[in-house]
This record gives C-alpha cells, structure tokens and sequence, in this order.
C-alpha cells in the first residue's frame, strides 16, 4: 500500500498547491513535495528484492489490483520496485523539492499553477517508475507530457510555444509508434499472456512463446516490435539525429522545468530501452548491437561537438546531455555486468549533474539575465558560491574521481571494453566514446573561462550580487548528493548490478 | 426487489422522462407565472436525474439479463427491454441532465425558455423508446419523435438567422432522409411480412426471389441511419445545424442524437438483418458499413483541421467520432469471435463521448455566454480568466483525441483492438491515422487558451461572469471523463454483456 500512498498524496498535494493563493504556493509546495521524499527513503530502507522485476526476481513493495479484461488480458494496477526502479525513483523524489525551490526566484506569475503542475508531474513520473502493467505504465508515460507541455509552453522564454508543442509532437508521435511495437508483440504471443503485466510478458518471451501473427514470422515482428519501441524511446532519451526537440526545449523552459527535464524527463526514456528493448527483446538488442552503437558513439561526439559550438550557458549543458545519454546506451548495449548497471547507475549519477549544471546557469541567469558567453565575464567576482558550486558541478560532469560522473562512467567503460562477446569491436566504440570527454572538458572548461573569471564585466543597469540563500542551497544538496554517491557507489549499485545480473544473462551470447 | 414489479415497469426509464416532459407543459399552463427558468430547468433536470438513476439500477439489477430471464418484450412485442436498451438511455439521460443544467444560464434572458426544456424532454423520450423499440413501425414513429423537437430546438433563436437557417437546413435534409427510411422499411416488409425485428430476420432467410427488394430496403435504411448519426452520405446538415444552433442544443444533438442514431443501427442491423442471413442473401451491409465508417471518419477530420471556428471544428470532429462508432457495425462477421467485443467497445466509446463532447460543446456554450467569439483566436489567454474551465475544456480536447490519461483512450483503444481481434486491421489502421490527424485541430484549442496571448488586453473582459449551472455542468463532465478511466471496468463488461445479447 506504501507505493498507492505515495503517489496518492502527490496527486492530492498536487491539487491542494493548485488550489493554493499564489503567494505561498511555492513553499506550501516545498513542504509537501518534502513528503514524497520521505517516503521513498522508507522505500529504501525497506527494500528487500533480488533479481530483476520483470524476469522472475522478487518484486518489492509489490501491490497488484485487478482492473479490467482487454480480449481476454486483464489489466491490472500492477506496481512494484526493484534494483534498477527504485534508484530512479529517489531520485525524482529527491529532485523536485530542489527544483522547487530553484523555481522560487524565477516564477513570479501564476505560481500556484506552476507548482500544482510540477507535482502532478512527480506523480506520474512515480508512476512511470513503479508501475509493472503495461497499461498502467502507459497512461502514467503519457500523463507526464501533458504538465510538461504548459510547463515549457506557459512559463518558457521568448520562444517558448515552438518549443512546448515541438516537443508535444515528438515525443507523442514516438509514443504511437512505440505503443504500436509493442501491441504487436502482445498480438504475436497471443494466448500464451493472460495480462499486460510486464513481467509475464517478459519471461512469455523468454519462453519463445513469440508466434506467427497475421503470417507475420515471429522473428520478423520481434524485430520490427524491437525497431518500433528503440525509436519510440530513442526520441525521448533522445539519441542523435532525433535530438532536436531537447536544445529548444531545454532554452525555452524556466529553470525548474529544465532540471526535471534533464534530470527524469530523459532517464525515462532510457530506463523503458532498459525495461523493454532490452530486458524483453535481448536477442534482437544483440543483433543490432553494431547499429546501435554507432547511435551511441555518436551521440556522444556529435552531441559533445554542438555543445562545442554554443554561445549560450544553457544550450551547453542541453547539448551535453545528448552527449551523457549515448553513454548509457552504450552501457546497455554491451550487455555486461557493469556495461548494464553502470548505465542504470549514470542514469541517476547525470540526473543529479545535469541538475546541478542547469540550477546552476539559472542562478547566474537570474543575476545576469543573460546567458550568452560573449555578454558576461569574471561572474566569480560578484556571486562566489554559486559559481564554485558551478564550477564543482563541471568538474563532476567531466568525470573528475569521487563524484558520481566518474563512478558511471568509468562503470560503463569497464564494462564496455571487453564486450567483444556481445558488441564486435567493442574497444573501438568504448575508446571513441572516451573520447568525448575530452571535448566535455573542453567546451565546460572554455565556457567557464570566459563568463566566470577574469575581470568582472556585464553590462546592467543595477547592481549585481552573491544569490539569495534559497538558490544556492538547492546547489550545495545536489552537490552533496554527488559526491556522496561517487564516494560511495555501492549505495545503489549493489542493487543495480543484482536487478541487471538477469538481463545479462538472459542474453544468449555465441560469438 | 426489482422482479417484484410487474413487467411494465421496465418501461419506466423512458416513463419518467415522458411525464417530465409533460409535467412541464402542465406547469406552464396551469400557472404561468411561476414557470420561471431556474424551475423549469430544475424540474427538468431532476427528471432526467430519475430517468438516469432508474437505469442504473435496472443494469445493476440486471433488468432484461439473460440471467434474469432475458429481456422483457412488451405490447406485442413492439418493445424490448435488454442491457443495450438501458445502457443508452443511460446515456440519453446523461447527457440530457446534463444540457438543462447548461441551458439555464445559457437563456437566462431569453423571454419564454419553458419550450425548451420540454422539448428537450420529449426528445429524450424519443430517444429512450428508440432503445427499446423492437418494431420496425415503433422504430420510426420514435425516430420522427426524436427528429421534430430537434428542429426546433435547432431554430430556437426564432430573431437569430444562423439559428433559423440551420433549423431549416436540418429540417429538409432530415425530412428527405426520413422519407428514404420508411420507404426502406416498407421495402423490407415487403420482403419479409413483418415488422417485428425477429420475424424478418427469419424472413431474411427465406427471402429467396424478394433479395433485390430487400437490398434496397435495407441501403435505403442505411441511409436513415446515416443522417441520424451524421455520418456521411448524410452529414451536410451537422455543421451547419450545431454552429447554427444554440450551443447546448448542439451539445444535444451530437451527444445524444447521435447515441439514438447507433442504437437503432446496432439493434436493427443485428436483430433483423443478421450478418450470417444477410451475407447468403446477397446482401453486406458490414462492407456498406465498412466504407462508411472509413469515408465518414476520414472526411470528418481532415473537414476539421481546416476550421477556424471551435464550433464548427468539434461539429465535424462529431462527423469523425460517428466513424469510429461505425467501426462496431463494420467489424462484425458471421460468427465472428469478437463481434460482441467490437460492439460493446463502440457503445462504451459512445458513452464516454457523450460526456467528453457534451462537455466540449457546453464550454462553447460558456463562451457564447460571455460573448467573447467563436474562432480559435477568440479563445486566446481565457486560461488566465477562466481556468477552471479551461482545465476542463483541455481534458474533453485530449480526450477526444484519446490521449492515455483520460477516458477517451480506453474508449478508442477498446475499439481499435476489437476490430483487429476480429480480422479489421485496415479499420483500426485507418481509425488510428485519423486518431493521430485529430490532435493537430484539438491541441490548437488547449494552445490557444494556454498558450496564446489575447489579441487585445480588452478582449477577455467579457469574461465577467460565472454563470454556475455551466460551470457545474461542464465541471461535472470533466470529472466523469477523467472518473471514467478508472472506472472503465464496469462500462466496457455492462457494454460487452449488452451486446453479446444481439448476436
């Protein structure tokens, strides 16, 4: 019951902070969004589950009611944790009181609007964490888009209509094609499921209980089910080419929204290519293993290179979160111990970074009102705090040891590495993906150069000074949280590796 | 306690709302001055309450269940009470509740709203006997009842031209179209020597020599089901007749009059001209149906993208929605497995838009009301005046686009996969295409009160009142789309139950 209770009451905070005068709606959102983060930290302490949720492991917290019968499948409210889920889920919890906070200074219209949305996104993203039925998993999925689209498209920068519907568009349309992928794999097993639940489904293909379905063969419809649902999530993750939605996205939306957007916004994307692709389909994954990381290769240089070639704060640090995610592809499709659960574990490490990075820009923001690098230089001078915590945050971004950066990262070139088994020449990939954080280290550090030290120069009309208390302390948590994660690891990794072990394994690797 | 009445009273559904309807006229008679408009809706609405409220408890009861002893044939068998029969006059009583309660505030000046409301109601009534009429004769008369009322509510702003011309337009195309109808059921008595829906099934059988005049009688049948749920060949007369008309009317007719339209063509097609007769016969009306549905959705959606009217835009996304519903008439086979799974989809679909339309239309209703115009630029920034409603206006928008979180997703989905379960996977390709299609003109609406600035800082100050009862009604509305998501359970088995009934 803990898990319906928690979502419950962020949908219930949710309508309370909508329905809250918009003096206080920021600190009453605050405080209850404080609930949920608790609760997930009960979660924690609680959590007893071995193996993966969806081939045959203990589910933890599991809670299952039935719903409804679709042509004989039933289903069901079907909610559960496990290694790889609950990582994901602190984290959310943990993210939005931040964001929260971070968005006391730069929302300062309809603000009871803005958090009520805020937290019935959280809901949803829970949601989407925790729920084991397709369909339950589904409606929370799309259910996010929906505050995000007026999020962006309400409270956004000059652009911000193009951007919101932009990004509406995207993402729904790869949300049918990936719908569409899957039903099909649900058609092809036919009577073998009686459920949408994911895990039967799971191990019904374990099981090669794949039929023909509309003299389709199932080796076809398993791959082309494989290609519709990588696309569908690719979009979200997003992968290049399919990218381009995330730069204006990200420029557009207030800094709050940008930091649930890099933060969970796109670890869904890859935990359901985890979830889906890769823990249902694991022989077609093998089987396009070269493709796909070419996809990720790229990502990471070309994402790296257009981070290069900014000239504004926050697509940067857009941009370089196209780079981090072909990592976590990487990781995954190298079908390793540590190549599997080192994604899982950047999946949280960059949703903390990224975080931190966009806070960040959006505190010098709020001082500057401006972002360009040509118009500022020597922040340093004026707000020390927050561009030391800037500054540690680039740093954790370029991997430096003992943040969480380097703990994924190195997680996944580990296990990256010796992939041959699964991913021929799997040294080249991971050493071109190596690569790229050599350019990470060079537009961060270039871009830091010039806006943060050197003599102060900005051109205002009124005088700029260190961020009020409630900005920077959301920067100092984050930062905490990072390096207590990259000094520690094991804190959820252990897990990970336990819930990643059978998706591993389920892999059926000749050579 | 409900097999203790005698067997009338499964007829009483459609009696309450009858003798609201009268009770109405009474009180306008007899006592003139006190028919003021908030008591006259209040009566009304209170009607249609116990109207809806008996239905449930019937369905509950399983009233006309083959548990319970099957369904409950009266006068001769001219009526027939099943599941299906109470499960749209559920509907019917819903959605009639709902409009009175709109229509209070929408004619809070108008001098005489009395007519009105017992139109409506009598409307009602006919569409309540539509459900159990089991008599080709009975189906016509009910068919006429629900038709007259409708054009003069249509026409109801006697001094309003757009009022008046749609009333006209309505009028004539549905005066052909009736014509057409009873000429095609005097062709099928012809045929088959009956009236009663099960004697000319079995006439059907033994039609032998009389097929061709059968087949006639039965397209021409097609065609009065065509005008009656606006689909083509015989949807010209629905943008004009819902823009023309007041909004709650065209609430009214889109929901409702389009819910009755279905429920004749579900039960006539399968009662009286099973598929399995019908095909050895010579005659497929499943293909007739088949082409309908794909031309009807496809021609209501693409119509639609192109308007720069909100009222005209939802008519003809009420065109495309009439596809869909289509879809549970095309996507049955002689025997097939899935024919019940189909049908029950679509009615479950019809319900569920009978509360996500009758909403959306209510809110145009409200910004009528306000007067702050009719295109999409007009709504621009009302979120910032009105966004309660405007919340609820986003919820009927996605979710007649069959977005997941709202009822509308089930709705379709239950839809689309019953055809494909039962071997129409080019009507669920093509449903799904225009499902897609349809959220490019149903998104402009929640952009423009979201995201659009007002043309004018001036241009929101109509918005000066909160008229309660549309308010409550539209609230309501929403509520029941989102509650329906959940609660889809009872809906989609209630449905299935009702039509696994026909076959």
């Amino acid at each position: 019951m803990i898990i319906e209770a928690l979502i419950g009451f962020t949908f219930v905070a949710a309508l309370l902070v909508l329905l809250a005068p918009n003096e206080w709606a920021g600190r009453l959102a605050f405080a209850l969004s404080l609930v949920p983060f608790v609760g997930s930290l009960y979660l924690w302490s609680g959590f007893e589950a071995g193996g993966n949720a969806l081939t045959g492991g203990t589910i933890a917290f599991e809670s299952q009611i039935e719903w409804l019968e679709i042509g004989g499948r039933s289903v069901s409210w079907f909610v559960g944790l496990d290694g790889i889920s609950l990582p994901l889920v602190v984290l959310t919890t943990f993210l939005v009181p931040l964001a929260i906070v971070s968005a006391w200074t730069p929302i300062d219209t309809r603000q009871s609007q803005f958090y009520g949305l805020m937290l019935f996104m959280e809901a949803n993203l829970l949601g989407v964490f925790m729920a084991l039925d397709f369909f339950l998993w589904f409606i929370f999925w799309e259910a996010v888009l929906v505050p995000m689209y007026f999020l962006i498209g309400v409270w956004g920068g000059p652009r911000r209509k193009y951007a919101a519907i932009k990004f509406f568009v995207y993402t729904n349309a790869a949300s049918l094609v990936m719908f569409i992928g899957f039903m099909a794999l649900v058609f092809g097993l036919g009577d073998s499921v009686s459920s949408f639940g994911l895990p039967e489904i799971t191990q019904a293909l374990a099981a090669g209980e794949l039929g023909m379905w509309f003299g389709i063969p199932p080796e076809t419809l398993a791959m082309a089910a494989f290609l519709a649902m990588f696309f569908g999530f690719a979009v979200k993750v997003p992968v290049v080419p399919v990218h381009t939605w995330l730069p204006d996205a990200h420029v557009e939306a207030p800094t709050p929204v940008s930091v649930m957007l890099a933060g969970v916004l796109l670890k869904m994307g890859t935990y359901a290519l985890l979830r889906f692709n890769f823990t249902m389909l694991p022989d077609q994954a093998s089987m396009l293993a070269i493709p796909i990381a070419v996809i990720a290769v790229l990502s990471v240089i070309y994402g790296a290179m257009l981070a290069l070639a900014q000239k504004d704060l926050k697509r940067i640090v857009a941009y370089s979160s196209v780079s981090s995610m072909g990592y976590v592809i990487l990781g995954l499709v190298v079908f390793t111990e540590y190549g599997v659960g080192g994604a899982t574990f950047q999946m949280v490490a960059h949703g903390l970074i990224s975080g931190l990075m966009f806070m960040a820009v959006g505190v010098v923001y709020n001082a500057t009102h401006t972002r360009m690098i040509d118009d500022m230089a020597g922040m340093a001078d004026r707000m020390p705090i927050a561009v030391g915590i800037l500054v540690a945050g680039a740093f954790a971004y370029m991997g430096l040891p003992l943040m969480a950066g380097f703990a994924g990262e190195f997680f996944i070139f580990v296990g990256a590495f010796g992939a041959d088994a699964a991913l021929p020449y799997a040294p080249v990939f991971t050493a071109l993906a190596m690569f790229g954080i050599v350019i990470v280290a060079g537009y961060l550090l270039s871009a830091m150069q010039k806006t943060l030290f050197g003599p102060f120069r900005l051109e205002t009309d009124y005088e700029v000074g260190p961020a009020p208390f409630h900005d920077i302390a959301p920067l100092g948590v984050l930062l905490a949280a990072i390096i207590v994660l990259g000094v520690a690891p094991d804190l959820f990794f252990e897990m990970i590796r336990d819930a990643a072990l059978p998706v591993v394994e389920g892999v059926s690797v000749d050579g | 306690m409900v097999d203790q009445l005698p067997q009338w009273a499964a007829l009483a559904p459609v009696l309450a709302l009858a003798a609201t309807g009268l009770l109405l006229l009474l009180i306008d008679a007899i006592k003139p001055s006190s028919r003021s408009n908030t008591s006259m809706a209040g009566t009304s609405a209170l009607g249609a309450l116990v109207s809806l409220a008996l239905t449930v408890w019937f369905v509950v009861a399983g009233t006309g269940h083959e548990d319970t002893g099957g369904a409950i044939y009266l006068l001769a068998d001219a009526i027939k009470v099943d599941t299906m029969a109470l499960f749209f006059t559920a509907i019917f009583a819903s959605v009639t509740a709902l409009v009175v309660v709109a229509a209070h505030d929408y004619f809070h000046d108008h001098e005489s709203p009395a007519e009105f409301y017992s139109l409506v109601l009598f409307s009602a009534t006919g569409m309540a006997l539509l459900a159990v009429a089991n008599s080709l004769a009975v189906v016509f008369v009910a068919l006429e009842m629900v038709s007259l009322p409708s054009y003069a509510l249509v026409g109801f702003l006697k001094k309003n031209r757009g009022s008046v011309e749609a009333s006209l337009k309505y009028f004539l195309v549905g005066a052909v179209s009736s014509a057409i109808f009873v000429f095609g059921i005097s062709l099928v008595y012809a045929a088959t020597g009956s009236l009663i829906l099960s004697d000319v099934a079995e006439g059907i059988e033994s039609v032998d020599g009389l097929a061709g005049v059968a087949g006639v009688g039965i397209v021409m049948m097609i065609g009065g089901v065509a005008f009656k749920t606006a689909s083509v060949p015989f949807h010209f007369w629905a943008p004009e007749a819902y823009e023309g008309a007041p909004a709650p009317v065209s609430a009214y007719l889109s929901s409702a009059s389009k819910a009755a339209g279905f429920v004749v063509a579900f039960r006539v097609f399968t009662e009286a001209f099973p598929v399995g007769a019908s095909l050895s016969a010579g005659i497929d009306w499943v293909l007739a149906f088949g082409i309908l549905a794909v031309v009807t959705m496809t021609l209501g959606n693409f119509a639609a993208v192109v308007q720069t009217n909100v009222k005209r835009m939802l008519a003809y996304s009420s065109v495309g929605h009439a596809g869909y519903a289509l879809i549970g008439l095309a996507a049955i086979s002689a025997g097939g497995s899935g024919n019940d799974a189909v049908m029950g989809a679509a009615m479950a679909h019809l319900l569920v838009y009978g509360f996500m339309n009758t909403g959306a239309f209510l809110f145009v209703a409200m910004a009528e009301r306000w007067g702050v115009g009719r295109t999409f630029e007009d709504y621009a920034g009302l979120a910032k005046r009105a966004p309660i409603a405007c919340v609820a206006m986003a919820v009927f928008m996605f979710s007649l686009a069959g977005l997941p979180p709202f009822a509308g997703f089930f709705s379709k989905y239950f839809l689309f996969m019953g055809a494909i379960d039962n071997g129409f996977v080019w009507l669920a390709a093509v449903g799904a295409i225009n499902s897609v299609i349809s959220l490019y003109y149903y998104s402009r609406v929640v952009k423009a009160m979201f995201l659009d600035d007002p043309s004018s800082p001036s241009a929101l100050d109509a918005v000066d009142v909160r008229p309660t009862g549309l308010y409550g009604a539209v609230i309501f509305a929403a509520v029941a789309t989102v509650l329906l998501l959940p609660g889809f359970g009872p809906v989609i088995e209630t449905a299935e139950a009702a039509a696994a009934a026909l076959f």
